[in-house]
Protein backbone atom coordinates (compact mmCIF):
# COMPACT_ATOMS: atom_id res chain seq x y z
CA UNK A 1 0.00 0.00 0.00
CA UNK A 2 1.36 3.38 -1.16
CA UNK A 3 0.78 7.14 -0.58
CA UNK A 4 1.46 7.71 -3.75
CA UNK A 5 -2.13 5.97 -4.52
CA UNK A 6 -3.48 8.96 -3.25
CA UNK A 7 -1.22 11.52 -4.19
CA UNK A 8 -1.87 10.55 -8.23
CA UNK A 9 -5.17 11.94 -7.86
CA UNK A 10 -4.14 15.21 -6.81
CA UNK A 11 -2.45 16.51 -9.61
CA UNK A 12 -0.18 14.03 -11.67
CA UNK A 13 -3.31 12.10 -12.98
CA UNK A 14 -6.25 14.11 -12.17
CA UNK A 15 -9.13 12.38 -13.53
CA UNK A 16 -10.35 16.23 -15.02
CA UNK A 17 -6.95 17.88 -16.24
CA UNK A 18 -4.83 14.91 -17.08
CA UNK A 19 -7.26 12.09 -17.90
CA UNK A 20 -9.68 14.58 -19.23
CA UNK A 21 -12.95 12.72 -18.12
CA UNK A 22 -16.21 13.66 -16.29
CA UNK A 23 -15.93 16.51 -18.45
CA UNK A 24 -19.80 16.61 -18.28
CA UNK A 25 -20.20 17.83 -14.28
CA UNK A 26 -17.22 19.98 -14.96
CA UNK A 27 -18.76 21.81 -17.57
CA UNK A 28 -22.43 22.21 -16.11
CA UNK A 29 -22.36 22.28 -12.76
CA UNK A 30 -19.26 24.74 -12.28
CA UNK A 31 -21.76 27.91 -12.14
CA UNK A 32 -21.62 28.25 -8.30
CA UNK A 33 -19.44 26.87 -5.58
CA UNK A 34 -21.94 25.45 -3.88
CA UNK A 35 -23.34 23.47 -6.27
CA UNK A 36 -19.52 22.34 -6.96
CA UNK A 37 -19.23 21.50 -3.34
CA UNK A 38 -22.62 19.38 -3.60
CA UNK A 39 -21.47 17.82 -6.56
CA UNK A 40 -17.80 16.66 -5.21
CA UNK A 41 -19.40 15.11 -1.72
CA UNK A 42 -22.06 12.90 -3.71
CA UNK A 43 -19.13 12.24 -6.84
CA UNK A 44 -16.42 10.84 -4.00
CA UNK A 45 -19.46 9.00 -2.30
CA UNK A 46 -20.39 7.04 -4.73
CA UNK A 47 -16.92 6.49 -6.46
CA UNK A 48 -15.12 5.50 -2.63
CA UNK A 49 -18.14 3.44 -1.75
CA UNK A 50 -18.83 2.00 -5.42
CA UNK A 51 -15.29 1.00 -5.91
CA UNK A 52 -14.76 -0.42 -2.28
CA UNK A 53 -17.78 -3.10 -3.30
CA UNK A 54 -16.70 -3.42 -6.58
CA UNK A 55 -13.31 -4.68 -5.01
CA UNK A 56 -14.63 -6.83 -2.11
CA UNK A 57 -16.60 -8.90 -4.73
CA UNK A 58 -14.56 -8.67 -7.74
CA UNK A 59 -13.66 -12.38 -7.47
CA UNK A 60 -17.54 -12.84 -7.80
CA UNK A 61 -18.23 -10.87 -11.24
CA UNK A 62 -18.01 -12.72 -14.35
CA UNK A 63 -15.99 -11.01 -16.90
CA UNK A 64 -18.42 -10.92 -19.79
CA UNK A 65 -20.71 -9.60 -17.46
CA UNK A 66 -18.46 -6.93 -15.51
CA UNK A 67 -20.00 -3.65 -17.07
CA UNK A 68 -23.14 -3.91 -16.25
CA UNK A 69 -22.51 -5.28 -12.60
CA UNK A 70 -20.22 -1.80 -12.12
CA UNK A 71 -23.02 -0.07 -13.53
CA UNK A 72 -26.03 -1.74 -11.46
CA UNK A 73 -23.38 -0.86 -8.16
CA UNK A 74 -23.03 2.68 -8.72
CA UNK A 75 -26.71 3.27 -9.99
CA UNK A 76 -27.28 2.20 -6.77
CA UNK A 77 -25.21 4.31 -4.58
CA UNK A 78 -26.40 7.14 -6.66
CA UNK A 79 -29.85 6.07 -6.15
CA UNK A 80 -28.81 6.83 -1.88
CA UNK A 81 -27.38 10.25 -2.40
CA UNK A 82 -29.97 11.39 -5.31
CA UNK A 83 -32.76 10.45 -2.19
CA UNK A 84 -30.46 11.92 0.48
CA UNK A 85 -29.85 15.17 -0.92
CA UNK A 86 -33.36 15.51 -2.15
CA UNK A 87 -34.30 14.88 1.56
CA UNK A 88 -32.06 16.98 3.32
CA UNK A 89 -31.23 20.29 0.73
CA UNK A 90 -33.84 20.59 -2.13
CA UNK A 91 -32.54 23.75 -3.09
CA UNK A 92 -29.41 21.78 -4.04
CA UNK A 93 -31.30 19.28 -5.78
CA UNK A 94 -33.12 21.45 -7.92
CA UNK A 95 -29.31 23.25 -8.65
CA UNK A 96 -27.88 19.88 -9.64
CA UNK A 97 -30.75 18.90 -11.34
CA UNK A 98 -30.39 15.87 -14.16
CA UNK A 99 -26.61 15.75 -13.28
CA UNK A 100 -26.90 13.98 -9.95
CA UNK A 101 -28.66 10.92 -11.30
CA UNK A 102 -25.51 11.25 -14.09
CA UNK A 103 -22.88 10.44 -12.19
CA UNK A 104 -24.38 6.91 -13.03
CA UNK A 105 -22.93 7.13 -16.09
CA UNK A 106 -19.47 9.58 -15.17
CA UNK A 107 -16.51 7.74 -16.72
CA UNK A 108 -14.05 8.50 -14.02
CA UNK A 109 -16.22 6.11 -11.93
CA UNK A 110 -16.50 3.34 -14.35
CA UNK A 111 -13.06 4.02 -15.46
CA UNK A 112 -11.66 3.74 -11.83
CA UNK A 113 -13.95 0.30 -12.03
CA UNK A 114 -12.70 -0.68 -14.67
CA UNK A 115 -8.74 -0.34 -14.13
CA UNK A 116 -7.99 0.00 -10.39
CA UNK A 117 -10.94 -1.16 -8.14
CA UNK A 118 -11.85 -4.62 -10.14
CA UNK A 119 -7.66 -5.70 -10.15
CA UNK A 120 -6.58 -4.31 -6.49
CA UNK A 121 -7.43 -5.02 -3.06
CA UNK A 122 -9.98 -2.99 -0.67
CA UNK A 123 -6.54 -0.60 0.59
CA UNK A 124 -5.73 0.28 -2.12
CA UNK A 125 -9.10 1.26 -4.32
CA UNK A 126 -9.79 3.61 -0.97
CA UNK A 127 -6.36 5.40 -1.56
CA UNK A 128 -6.85 5.53 -5.06
CA UNK A 129 -10.58 6.41 -5.17
CA UNK A 130 -10.48 8.94 -1.80
CA UNK A 131 -7.09 10.71 -4.26
CA UNK A 132 -9.62 10.86 -7.60
CA UNK A 133 -12.55 12.39 -5.25
CA UNK A 134 -9.78 15.07 -3.91
CA UNK A 135 -8.18 15.65 -7.39
CA UNK A 136 -12.28 16.11 -8.64
CA UNK A 137 -13.03 18.27 -6.01
CA UNK A 138 -10.14 20.48 -6.27
CA UNK A 139 -10.58 21.33 -9.87
CA UNK A 140 -14.58 21.88 -9.90
CA UNK A 141 -13.95 23.81 -7.15
CA UNK A 142 -11.86 26.30 -8.75
CA UNK A 143 -13.10 26.27 -11.52
CA UNK A 144 -17.04 27.23 -10.23
CA UNK A 145 -14.99 29.53 -8.20
CA UNK A 146 -13.85 31.18 -10.87
CA UNK A 147 -17.22 31.32 -12.49
CA UNK A 148 -18.56 32.46 -10.28
CA UNK A 149 -16.33 35.51 -8.55
CA UNK A 150 -16.69 36.42 -12.30
CA UNK A 151 -19.80 36.24 -12.89
CA UNK A 152 -21.83 37.15 -10.51
CA UNK A 153 -18.97 39.51 -9.12
CA UNK A 154 -18.58 37.65 -5.53
CA UNK A 155 -18.89 34.38 -3.84
CA UNK A 156 -21.72 33.09 -1.75
CA UNK A 157 -21.04 29.70 0.02
CA UNK A 158 -24.78 28.40 1.60
CA UNK A 159 -25.77 31.88 2.57
CA UNK A 160 -22.20 33.21 3.56
CA UNK A 161 -20.53 35.84 1.84
CA UNK A 162 -17.60 33.96 1.11
CA UNK A 163 -15.95 36.90 -1.08
CA UNK A 164 -17.75 40.16 -1.05
CA UNK A 165 -19.47 41.37 -4.30
CA UNK A 166 -16.66 43.69 -5.31
CA UNK A 167 -17.08 43.50 -9.57
CA UNK A 168 -19.84 46.14 -9.99
CA UNK A 169 -20.54 44.81 -13.62
CA UNK A 170 -20.11 40.71 -13.16
CA UNK A 171 -19.28 39.03 -16.98
CA UNK A 172 -22.65 36.96 -16.93
CA UNK A 173 -21.27 34.71 -19.61
CA UNK A 174 -19.02 33.20 -17.33
CA UNK A 175 -21.33 31.72 -15.55
CA UNK A 176 -23.18 30.80 -18.48
CA UNK A 177 -21.70 27.84 -21.02
CA UNK A 178 -19.15 29.37 -22.76
CA UNK A 179 -17.57 30.89 -19.51
CA UNK A 180 -17.26 26.72 -19.26
CA UNK A 181 -15.54 26.05 -21.36
CA UNK A 182 -13.25 29.05 -21.47
CA UNK A 183 -11.92 28.84 -17.64
CA UNK A 184 -11.41 25.02 -18.08
CA UNK A 185 -9.76 25.50 -21.50
CA UNK A 186 -7.44 28.95 -20.05
CA UNK A 187 -6.73 26.77 -16.91
CA UNK A 188 -5.47 23.62 -18.88
CA UNK A 189 -3.05 26.32 -21.01
CA UNK A 190 -2.08 27.81 -17.98
CA UNK A 191 -1.30 24.74 -15.84
CA UNK A 192 0.22 22.60 -19.22
CA UNK A 193 2.28 26.38 -19.84
CA UNK A 194 3.75 26.16 -16.06
CA UNK A 195 4.65 22.22 -16.33
CA UNK A 196 2.37 21.33 -13.77
CA UNK A 197 0.41 18.64 -15.63
CA UNK B 1 36.11 31.51 -58.29
CA UNK B 2 36.36 35.12 -58.63
CA UNK B 3 38.11 36.50 -55.53
CA UNK B 4 35.70 38.25 -53.05
CA UNK B 5 32.71 36.92 -54.87
CA UNK B 6 30.43 34.92 -52.36
CA UNK B 7 27.69 33.30 -54.23
CA UNK B 8 24.18 33.39 -52.66
CA UNK B 9 22.50 30.32 -52.03
CA UNK B 10 19.14 30.12 -50.50
CA UNK B 11 15.75 28.21 -50.92
CA UNK B 12 12.71 29.96 -52.83
CA UNK B 13 11.36 32.55 -52.86
CA UNK B 14 13.88 34.14 -54.68
CA UNK B 15 11.67 37.40 -55.88
CA UNK B 16 10.70 39.56 -53.45
CA UNK B 17 8.58 42.44 -53.31
CA UNK B 18 8.67 45.78 -51.17
CA UNK B 19 5.40 44.85 -49.84
CA UNK B 20 5.81 44.13 -45.91
CA UNK B 21 3.30 42.67 -43.03
CA UNK B 22 4.05 46.04 -41.78
CA UNK B 23 2.95 47.96 -45.02
CA UNK B 24 0.14 45.99 -45.38
CA UNK B 25 -1.23 47.27 -41.67
CA UNK B 26 -0.46 50.28 -42.38
CA UNK B 27 -2.51 50.37 -45.36
CA UNK B 28 -5.99 48.99 -43.46
CA UNK B 29 -5.21 51.38 -40.83
CA UNK B 30 -5.05 54.48 -43.69
CA UNK B 31 -8.54 52.13 -44.90
CA UNK B 32 -9.83 52.66 -41.54
CA UNK B 33 -9.46 56.00 -41.19
CA UNK B 34 -12.41 57.51 -42.64
CA UNK B 35 -14.83 54.66 -40.97
CA UNK B 36 -13.20 55.41 -37.53
CA UNK B 37 -13.83 59.71 -38.29
CA UNK B 38 -17.17 58.96 -39.27
CA UNK B 39 -17.62 57.06 -35.66
CA UNK B 40 -15.98 59.82 -34.01
CA UNK B 41 -18.13 62.69 -35.51
CA UNK B 42 -21.76 60.71 -35.41
CA UNK B 43 -21.13 59.77 -31.40
CA UNK B 44 -18.78 62.54 -30.09
CA UNK B 45 -15.31 62.31 -28.52
CA UNK B 46 -16.37 59.10 -25.65
CA UNK B 47 -16.05 56.91 -29.53
CA UNK B 48 -12.57 58.40 -30.28
CA UNK B 49 -11.80 57.55 -26.44
CA UNK B 50 -12.70 53.99 -27.09
CA UNK B 51 -10.40 53.89 -30.03
CA UNK B 52 -7.21 55.19 -28.53
CA UNK B 53 -8.12 52.85 -24.98
CA UNK B 54 -8.52 49.80 -27.49
CA UNK B 55 -5.78 50.37 -29.55
CA UNK B 56 -3.29 51.26 -26.34
CA UNK B 57 -4.48 48.17 -24.41
CA UNK B 58 -4.49 45.61 -27.62
CA UNK B 59 -0.36 46.64 -28.37
CA UNK B 60 0.42 46.54 -24.48
CA UNK B 61 -1.45 43.35 -24.45
CA UNK B 62 0.72 41.62 -27.42
CA UNK B 63 3.83 43.15 -25.87
CA UNK B 64 3.19 41.18 -22.63
CA UNK B 65 1.72 37.88 -24.63
CA UNK B 66 4.66 37.35 -27.15
CA UNK B 67 7.20 38.16 -23.99
CA UNK B 68 5.18 35.36 -21.68
CA UNK B 69 5.33 33.24 -24.99
CA UNK B 70 9.32 33.90 -25.28
CA UNK B 71 9.13 35.06 -28.84
CA UNK B 72 10.64 38.57 -30.09
CA UNK B 73 7.83 41.17 -30.07
CA UNK B 74 8.06 43.49 -33.41
CA UNK B 75 5.71 45.96 -34.10
CA UNK B 76 4.26 44.95 -36.70
CA UNK B 77 1.11 46.89 -36.43
CA UNK B 78 -1.33 43.72 -36.41
CA UNK B 79 -2.56 44.67 -32.56
CA UNK B 80 -3.12 48.23 -33.82
CA UNK B 81 -5.34 46.26 -36.33
CA UNK B 82 -7.13 44.07 -33.74
CA UNK B 83 -7.76 46.72 -31.64
CA UNK B 84 -9.00 49.61 -33.92
CA UNK B 85 -11.13 47.10 -35.70
CA UNK B 86 -12.80 45.90 -32.14
CA UNK B 87 -13.31 49.52 -31.21
CA UNK B 88 -15.13 50.03 -34.30
CA UNK B 89 -17.68 47.26 -33.88
CA UNK B 90 -18.42 48.14 -30.08
CA UNK B 91 -21.09 50.19 -29.33
CA UNK B 92 -20.31 54.04 -28.70
CA UNK B 93 -21.46 54.10 -25.24
CA UNK B 94 -19.52 51.21 -24.03
CA UNK B 95 -17.74 52.10 -20.60
CA UNK B 96 -13.76 52.43 -21.25
CA UNK B 97 -12.51 49.29 -19.48
CA UNK B 98 -14.47 47.45 -21.89
CA UNK B 99 -12.34 47.87 -25.09
CA UNK B 100 -9.35 47.10 -22.35
CA UNK B 101 -10.62 44.08 -21.57
CA UNK B 102 -12.15 43.11 -24.68
CA UNK B 103 -8.22 43.69 -26.61
CA UNK B 104 -6.26 42.26 -23.94
CA UNK B 105 -8.87 39.04 -24.48
CA UNK B 106 -8.53 39.76 -28.00
CA UNK B 107 -4.94 39.51 -27.90
CA UNK B 108 -4.06 36.94 -25.05
CA UNK B 109 -6.44 34.40 -25.74
CA UNK B 110 -7.24 34.81 -29.85
CA UNK B 111 -3.88 35.35 -30.82
CA UNK B 112 -1.11 34.93 -28.32
CA UNK B 113 -2.77 31.43 -27.09
CA UNK B 114 -2.70 29.96 -30.93
CA UNK B 115 0.85 30.96 -31.36
CA UNK B 116 1.21 34.71 -32.44
CA UNK B 117 0.47 36.42 -35.81
CA UNK B 118 -0.14 34.09 -38.74
CA UNK B 119 -1.09 31.21 -36.47
CA UNK B 120 -4.31 32.02 -34.66
CA UNK B 121 -8.03 30.77 -36.59
CA UNK B 122 -10.40 33.18 -35.52
CA UNK B 123 -9.99 36.42 -36.56
CA UNK B 124 -8.61 37.91 -33.27
CA UNK B 125 -11.10 41.13 -33.39
CA UNK B 126 -14.16 39.06 -33.41
CA UNK B 127 -12.85 37.34 -30.93
CA UNK B 128 -12.61 39.87 -28.24
CA UNK B 129 -16.56 41.67 -29.87
CA UNK B 130 -17.84 38.00 -28.82
CA UNK B 131 -16.18 37.82 -25.45
CA UNK B 132 -17.49 41.10 -24.67
CA UNK B 133 -20.69 40.06 -25.71
CA UNK B 134 -21.42 37.05 -24.46
CA UNK B 135 -19.53 38.48 -21.11
CA UNK B 136 -21.82 42.07 -20.75
CA UNK B 137 -24.49 41.44 -23.26
CA UNK B 138 -26.49 44.36 -21.21
CA UNK B 139 -23.65 46.72 -22.22
CA UNK B 140 -23.01 45.67 -25.96
CA UNK B 141 -26.31 46.09 -27.39
CA UNK B 142 -26.79 49.62 -25.51
CA UNK B 143 -27.49 52.03 -28.39
CA UNK B 144 -27.41 55.84 -28.81
CA UNK B 145 -28.59 57.99 -31.60
CA UNK B 146 -26.19 60.03 -33.61
CA UNK B 147 -25.26 63.76 -32.55
CA UNK B 148 -27.71 63.90 -29.37
CA UNK B 149 -27.18 60.77 -28.21
CA UNK B 150 -30.50 59.62 -27.15
CA UNK B 151 -31.03 56.14 -26.35
CA UNK B 152 -32.31 53.72 -29.10
CA UNK B 153 -32.40 50.71 -31.44
CA UNK B 154 -30.33 50.25 -34.37
CA UNK B 155 -32.04 49.62 -38.13
CA UNK B 156 -31.51 46.02 -37.82
CA UNK B 157 -32.95 46.12 -34.19
CA UNK B 158 -35.68 48.17 -35.04
CA UNK B 159 -36.63 45.81 -38.28
CA UNK B 160 -36.32 42.73 -35.72
CA UNK B 161 -38.93 43.55 -33.35
CA UNK B 162 -41.02 44.37 -36.20
CA UNK B 163 -41.38 48.56 -36.88
CA UNK B 164 -40.22 48.73 -40.19
CA UNK B 165 -36.91 49.47 -42.54
CA UNK B 166 -34.94 52.32 -42.13
CA UNK B 167 -34.12 54.76 -45.65
CA UNK B 168 -31.37 53.30 -46.98
CA UNK B 169 -29.97 57.03 -47.84
CA UNK B 170 -29.43 57.32 -43.25
CA UNK B 171 -27.96 54.05 -43.41
CA UNK B 172 -25.61 54.78 -46.36
CA UNK B 173 -24.49 58.17 -44.83
CA UNK B 174 -24.44 56.71 -41.48
CA UNK B 175 -26.65 58.60 -39.88
CA UNK B 176 -28.35 55.54 -37.31
CA UNK B 177 -27.59 53.98 -34.52
CA UNK B 178 -25.00 51.59 -34.21
CA UNK B 179 -21.45 50.58 -33.19
CA UNK B 180 -18.95 53.47 -33.88
CA UNK B 181 -17.66 52.43 -37.10
CA UNK B 182 -19.81 50.27 -38.96
CA UNK B 183 -23.02 52.61 -39.40
CA UNK B 184 -21.55 54.73 -42.32
CA UNK B 185 -21.75 52.55 -45.59
CA UNK B 186 -19.89 55.28 -47.79
CA UNK B 187 -17.08 55.32 -45.23
CA UNK B 188 -16.48 52.01 -45.38
CA UNK B 189 -16.79 51.78 -49.18
CA UNK B 190 -13.91 54.40 -49.45
CA UNK B 191 -11.30 52.41 -47.09
CA UNK B 192 -12.66 49.52 -49.20
CA UNK B 193 -11.87 50.44 -52.37
CA UNK B 194 -8.62 52.13 -51.60
CA UNK B 195 -7.07 48.69 -50.14
CA UNK B 196 -8.79 47.09 -53.13
CA UNK B 197 -7.49 49.21 -56.11
CA UNK B 198 -4.32 49.14 -53.48
CA UNK B 199 -4.62 44.88 -54.13
CA UNK B 200 -4.08 44.33 -50.66
CA UNK B 201 -7.65 43.09 -50.50
CA UNK B 202 -9.32 40.31 -52.95
CA UNK B 203 -12.82 41.67 -54.17
CA UNK B 204 -13.80 37.91 -54.46
CA UNK B 205 -14.54 37.86 -50.86
CA UNK B 206 -16.28 41.07 -50.16
CA UNK B 207 -18.54 41.18 -53.03
CA UNK B 208 -19.41 37.41 -52.79
CA UNK B 209 -20.47 37.88 -49.10
CA UNK B 210 -22.57 41.27 -49.81
CA UNK B 211 -23.82 39.66 -52.79
CA UNK B 212 -25.14 36.49 -51.26
CA UNK B 213 -26.76 38.60 -48.91
CA UNK B 214 -28.15 40.79 -51.00
CA UNK B 215 -30.23 38.49 -53.67
CA UNK B 216 -30.55 35.92 -50.51
CA UNK B 217 -33.03 38.94 -49.40
CA UNK B 218 -34.52 39.64 -52.42
CA UNK B 219 -35.59 35.91 -52.86
CA UNK B 220 -37.01 36.06 -49.19
CA UNK B 221 -38.57 39.04 -50.39
CA UNK B 222 -36.98 41.56 -47.71
CA UNK B 223 -35.62 44.85 -49.34
CA UNK B 224 -31.82 43.81 -50.21
CA UNK B 225 -30.47 47.14 -50.45
CA UNK B 226 -31.76 47.82 -46.37
CA UNK B 227 -29.89 44.74 -45.21
CA UNK B 228 -26.74 45.24 -47.22
CA UNK B 229 -26.45 48.57 -45.88
CA UNK B 230 -27.96 48.17 -42.07
CA UNK B 231 -25.21 46.84 -39.73
CA UNK B 232 -22.04 45.89 -39.64
CA UNK B 233 -21.99 43.77 -43.01
CA UNK B 234 -19.63 46.30 -44.81
CA UNK B 235 -17.05 46.31 -42.18
CA UNK B 236 -17.49 42.88 -41.45
CA UNK B 237 -17.31 41.69 -45.59
CA UNK B 238 -13.88 44.36 -46.61
CA UNK B 239 -12.01 44.30 -42.97
CA UNK B 240 -12.70 41.04 -41.39
CA UNK B 241 -13.50 38.22 -44.21
CA UNK B 242 -10.48 39.72 -45.75
CA UNK B 243 -8.18 38.84 -42.70
CA UNK B 244 -5.05 37.26 -44.31
CA UNK B 245 -4.36 34.88 -41.50
CA UNK B 246 -8.04 33.49 -41.03
CA UNK B 247 -9.74 33.69 -44.39
CA UNK B 248 -8.83 31.14 -47.64
CA UNK B 249 -5.71 31.80 -49.57
CA UNK B 250 -7.18 30.61 -52.56
CA UNK B 251 -9.39 32.37 -55.55
CA UNK B 252 -12.25 30.16 -55.49
CA UNK B 253 -11.74 29.80 -51.43
CA UNK B 254 -12.33 33.22 -50.82
CA UNK B 255 -15.60 33.02 -53.32
CA UNK B 256 -16.78 30.03 -50.57
CA UNK B 257 -15.92 32.04 -47.70
CA UNK B 258 -17.61 34.70 -48.78
CA UNK B 259 -21.06 32.86 -49.86
CA UNK B 260 -20.86 30.89 -46.56
CA UNK B 261 -20.56 33.88 -44.40
CA UNK B 262 -23.59 35.78 -46.60
CA UNK B 263 -25.62 32.83 -46.18
CA UNK B 264 -24.85 32.66 -42.32
CA UNK B 265 -25.93 36.43 -41.77
CA UNK B 266 -29.09 35.48 -43.56
CA UNK B 267 -29.48 33.03 -41.37
CA UNK B 268 -29.22 34.39 -38.26
CA UNK B 269 -31.19 37.67 -39.17
CA UNK B 270 -33.77 36.18 -40.41
CA UNK B 271 -34.24 33.30 -38.32
CA UNK B 272 -32.64 33.99 -35.43
CA UNK B 273 -32.88 35.27 -32.26
CA UNK B 274 -30.28 38.17 -32.76
CA UNK B 275 -31.23 40.74 -35.25
CA UNK B 276 -27.27 40.60 -36.34
CA UNK B 277 -25.03 37.78 -37.41
CA UNK B 278 -22.11 39.40 -39.11
CA UNK B 279 -19.34 38.70 -36.31
CA UNK B 280 -20.68 35.40 -35.64
CA UNK B 281 -20.98 34.56 -39.34
CA UNK B 282 -17.62 35.24 -39.86
CA UNK B 283 -15.87 33.23 -36.98
CA UNK B 284 -17.85 30.53 -38.40
CA UNK B 285 -16.53 30.74 -41.68
CA UNK B 286 -13.27 31.34 -39.82
CA UNK B 287 -13.32 27.69 -38.67
CA UNK B 288 -14.03 26.14 -42.04
CA UNK B 289 -11.10 27.96 -43.84
CA UNK B 290 -8.69 24.95 -43.55
CA UNK B 291 -11.02 22.67 -44.73
CA UNK B 292 -12.04 25.21 -47.64
CA UNK B 293 -8.72 25.51 -48.43
CA UNK B 294 -7.52 22.34 -48.69
CA UNK B 295 -10.89 21.24 -51.32
CA UNK B 296 -10.03 24.65 -53.25
CA UNK B 297 -6.37 23.48 -53.74
CA UNK B 298 -5.45 24.64 -57.62
CA UNK B 299 -4.39 21.73 -59.66
CA UNK B 300 -0.32 21.60 -59.82
CA UNK B 301 1.03 22.77 -63.13
CA UNK B 302 2.10 19.80 -65.52
CA UNK B 303 0.53 17.45 -63.16
CA UNK B 304 -2.30 15.30 -64.99
CA UNK B 305 -5.55 14.25 -62.50
CA UNK B 306 -5.29 10.41 -63.00
CA UNK B 307 -8.29 8.89 -64.57
CA UNK B 308 -10.84 7.14 -62.54
CA UNK B 309 -10.58 3.31 -62.50
CA UNK B 310 -7.90 3.71 -65.42
CA UNK B 311 -4.81 1.89 -65.61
Amino acid sequence: MKVQEFTKGLVKKNPVLVLALGLCPTLAITTRVENALGMAFSFAFVLIFSNLLISAIKGFIPKDVRIPTFIVIIASFVTIIDLFIHGYSPSLYEQLGIFLPLITVNCIILGRAEAFASKRPLGETLLDTAGMSAGFALIIVLISGIREFFGTGGIVIFGHQFLPFILSSPATGMILPPGAFLVMGILLAMLKKMGVV
Amino acid sequence: MIPGFKPLVSTSPHIKDKVSVRGIMLAVVIALIPATASGVYLFGLHALLVVVASITSAVISEFLGYKAMGKKFTMDGSAVITGLLLALCLPPTVPIWMPVVGSSFAILIGKCAFGGLGQNIFNPALVGRAFLTLSWPALMTTWVSPFDGVSTATPLGEWHAGHGYTPVENLFFGNVAGCIGETSALAILIGGIFLIAMKYVDWRTPLSYIGTVGILMWLLGEPPLFHIFAGGLFLGAFFMATDYVTSPVTKTGRVVFGVGAGLLVVMIRMYGGFPEGVCYSILIMNGFTPLIDRFTRPKVYGVMKKREGGK
